[in-house]
């Protein structure tokens, strides 16, 4: 096994046995899309209209929410400064660390999202862009989050302050995210829209790590 | 610049700087808003309002140029550890953000006569929120840590990768807004703008960069003395306690 798929199945072997990370995620993003009909009324029409928005921006709250998991237990405990030593660039530490966070929250956040769409009568024809614009957008979010994540190592009231950080940096996901849904549903083509997530993930896979990595190292030096 | 970075040089030529930049700043001030106030000409449409204009517009534009000053101070100060760098970034942000509290405040007061309304999605007004709060988030940042270095460090790099997402940001709610309403209510009074108008402005815009300018410089030295007071205090107590 690589050093790269070691970190992977590390990180994802603690948040399982941990437990619940990934579950306490689905539930906050079930229960906070549950409360909406509440706030704004049952009506269908109404629920359908707004229904990409709300998942969308639900889904950007719970996937903030399981960030500062992303390197906080690590740096408590030190095993951050180990990482920094090991002989994989901590580039590519960064990476595995997404992706196990990925793996964790942006997945079944992917998966149980329909289900959401279902309950606020989402467009059937929207299903297939929600899906596949979540696919492509939740990545980026735990890339962008990794670097809020690592800048607020270490800070006072890390919480709150990796919130005003990361969500500016989540709203060209969160505009193409909806727009992708919202184009299906209007009859126009999600591609376009899906295409820039695409291009959005790319430009934040190769150019995170660097910035996500300077932001650890200043965190342990 | 290697060579202005010596703090105590930098003291020494900004002591000198201050009074005269402080002059230009009154100067261009006041003969711009008694310019903007009294000579300009209403505008045809919008009236006496279209005088907003002058503080608006100088501070959209200083809102964006702050930002710029911001993440190029914060690459020097990554790329070659220039002292003074991280401090002019740090001391830059709030004013940036009075800078585009100001434009948004402005914007709102002028959009009410104008449009009816205080606030419009536009996706310039929506780019210049999102502005502001990246100014917010670099500032909660940087106070974020016990020790200042810590903080100016890792600003920098916030400031840099909000510097690559800013037109990332800025192009999507362009893309956002003209899918949600067809045409931009935002214009201002077309390409062209009268010379009577411009002059004011442009004398505006100055004075607003000097006014910039000589806030930074006053920032950085109460800094550079802070720090500089702070170092002191330790020793003091270091030789009392031996």
């Amino acid at each position: 096994m690589s050093k790269f798929s070691l970190l992977v199945a590390r990180d994802l072997r603690l948040a399982l046995r941990q437990g619940g990370d990934a579950a306490m995620v689905i539930g906050f993003f079930v229960l906070t899309v549950i409360l909406f009909p509440f706030g704004v009324g049952p009506e269908p029409q109404l629920l359908q209209r707004i229904a990409p928005g709300i998942i969308w921006v639900t889904a950007l709250l719970a996937a903030l929410l399981s960030l500062e998991r992303l390197f906080q237990a690590d740096y408590e405990d030190g095993s951050l400064e180990a990482l920094v030593l090991l002989p994989l660039p901590l580039e590519a530490q960064v990476l595995a660390k997404c992706l196990a966070h990925w793996l964790v929250t942006g997945l079944p956040l992917t998966l149980v999202a329909p289900l959401l769409g279902l309950l606020l009568h989402l467009d059937l024809a929207g299903y297939p862009a929600l899906v596949l614009g979540m696919a492509l957008g939740t990545p980026i979010l735990s890339l962008l989050g990794a670097i809020g994540a690592a800048l607020s190592l270490g800070a006072r009231r890390g919480g709150v302050l990796l919130s005003l950080m990361v969500l500016p940096l989540y709203i060209p996901v969160l505009i193409f995210g909806v727009a992708a849904v919202e184009a299906e549903s209007a009859g126009l083509a999600a591609r376009p829209h899906l295409l820039l997530l695409a291009a959005l993930l790319l430009a934040a896979l190769a150019l995170v790590p660097f910035a996500a990595a300077g932001a650890l190292r200043q965190a342990v030096e | 610049m290697f060579r202005l970075a010596n703090p105590n040089r930098f003291m020494n030529w900004s002591g000198k700087l201050l009074p005269w930049c402080a002059a230009a700043t009154a100067i261009l001030l006041g003969l711009g808003t008694w310019l903007a106030l009294f000579v300009a000409p209403p505008d045809y449409q919008q009236g006496e309002a279209v005088r907003i204009m002058y503080v608006h517009v100088p501070a959209a534009w200083m809102a964006s140029f702050v930002y710029a000053v911001m993440a190029i101070s914060s690459a020097v100060a990554l790329i070659w550890r220039h002292p003074l760098a991280d401090i002019a970034a740090r001391q830059s942000a709030p004013l940036g953000a009075g800078f585009t509290l100001v434009c948004l405040v402005s914007g709102s007061l002028w959009g009410k006569p104008m449009w009816g309304t205080f606030w419009v999605w536009d996706a310039r007004l929506t780019s210049v929120l999102v502005l502001f709060f990246l100014y917010l988030g670099y500032i909660a940042l940087v106070n974020a840590f016990d020790e200042p270095t810590r903080g100016n460090r890792a600003g920098a790099i916030l400031a840099l990768v909000g510097a690559v997402n800013l037109p990332i940001i800025k192009f999507s709610v362009d893309w956002w807004n003209t899918l949600h309403q067809p045409a931009s209510v935002f214009r201002l009074g077309g390409p062209t703008i009268a010379a009577s108008m411009l002059w004011p402005l442009l004398i505006m815009a100055l004075g607003f960069t000097l006014f910039f300018v000589t806030l930074l410089l006053l920032r950085m030295r109460s800094a550079l003395m802070a720090a500089k007071l702070r170092a002191l205090r330790i020793q003091q107590s270091q030789s009392l306690a031996a």
